[in-house]
């Protein structure tokens, strides 16, 4: 029996396969930067192209001084549950003074405790795999905010039509 | 499980052809096994395998390249760069481990 007569796993080819994922990031609380980092580094690690389109408040994902000091509110989080027992945390209690910045220090240390890196460390390896970054134009104008408030690594700042016709047949996620 | 010969040994592979046995894979099998998915093993290759198996030894389960860059310390960018396209898998693959199972 010759070396190459047992299964090997098919990977495809080493050439890009040709899919293609666009994520438009527009939300700015933490636990809401967290679905597309997630999702683009699992594509990126399968061969896929991955674009990533940061808009209105997303824009804290890629701004330097604010990527590290992302916050997360249970307001409104109608499934946020107290850390013991199992009990729906009262809506009441979420405005409470010092609520979102307990609850962020609470999110961050259950990320970091499963090893997944923080926002910018992220960034950093999506980038190091391949994914592309970019900004969007108005929201840019609407924030005055200019290329050195943003990562290095950010390809450009691009209106909405340049980036629906780079992600041309590209499945599309909004978060 | 099935049973696959590899350069001359008898191994239990899964479905898809991954190793299913810790202790059936040793490093002479390493080269056979990135040959059959395209990649002419070098030594570097071979210290992210040499991570990979010492890693799953201590945490039970296969390192994402997220782990192999923070705790093995080789960057993401040149594992890519190694076991192009899909590295996580292939690596996993020749160091004869399952499909590391983190998210990231």
């Amino acid at each position: 029996m010759s070396e190459e007569s047992f299964i090997a796993p098919d990977f495809g080819s080493d050439e890009p396969t040709g899919r293609k994922l666009a994520i438009i990031c527009s939300k700015g609380n933490l636990d809401m930067a967290y679905p597309g980092l997630i999702l683009g580094n699992a594509a990126l690690g399968e061969g896929v192209q991955v674009d990533l389109f940061f808009t209105f408040w997303g824009f804290d994902m890629i701004m330097t001084e604010r990527a590290d000091d992302m916050a997360f509110s249970p307001a409104g989080n109608a499934a946020m549950r107290l850390p013991v027992g199992n009990l729906r945390m009262p809506q009441s209690l979420a405005p409470a003074p010092g609520m979102t910045a307990l609850a962020t220090r609470m999110l961050k240390k259950s990320i970091a405790d499963i090893g997944v890196p923080t926002v910018p460390e992220f960034l950093d390896q999506i980038v190091a795999s391949g994914g592309r970054l970019w900004a969007c134009r108005m929201s840019a104008d609407m924030f005055h905010v200019d290329k050195e408030d943003l990562r290095d690594d950010v390809q450009a700042i691009i209106s909405a039509s340049d980036f629906i016709e780079m992600t041309e047949g590209a499945q599309l996620l909004f978060i | 499980m099935p049973v696959t010969t590899i350069a001359g040994r008898q191994v239990h592979v899964d479905a898809e052809g991954f190793l299913t046995e810790y202790d059936e894979w040793d490093e002479s099998l390493a080269p056979v096994l990135a040959k059959a998915i395209g990649i002419e093993l070098t030594e570097r290759h071979l210290e992210v395998v040499r991570f990979l198996r010492k890693d799953f030894l201590e945490q039970k389960e296969t390192a994402t390249t997220r782990r192999v860059q923070a705790v093995g310390g080789i960057p993401v960018k040149e594992q890519f760069a190694l076991f192009p396209a899909k590295p996580g898998k292939k690596m996993a693959y020749i160091a004869g481990l399952p499909k590391p199972k983190g998210c990231v």
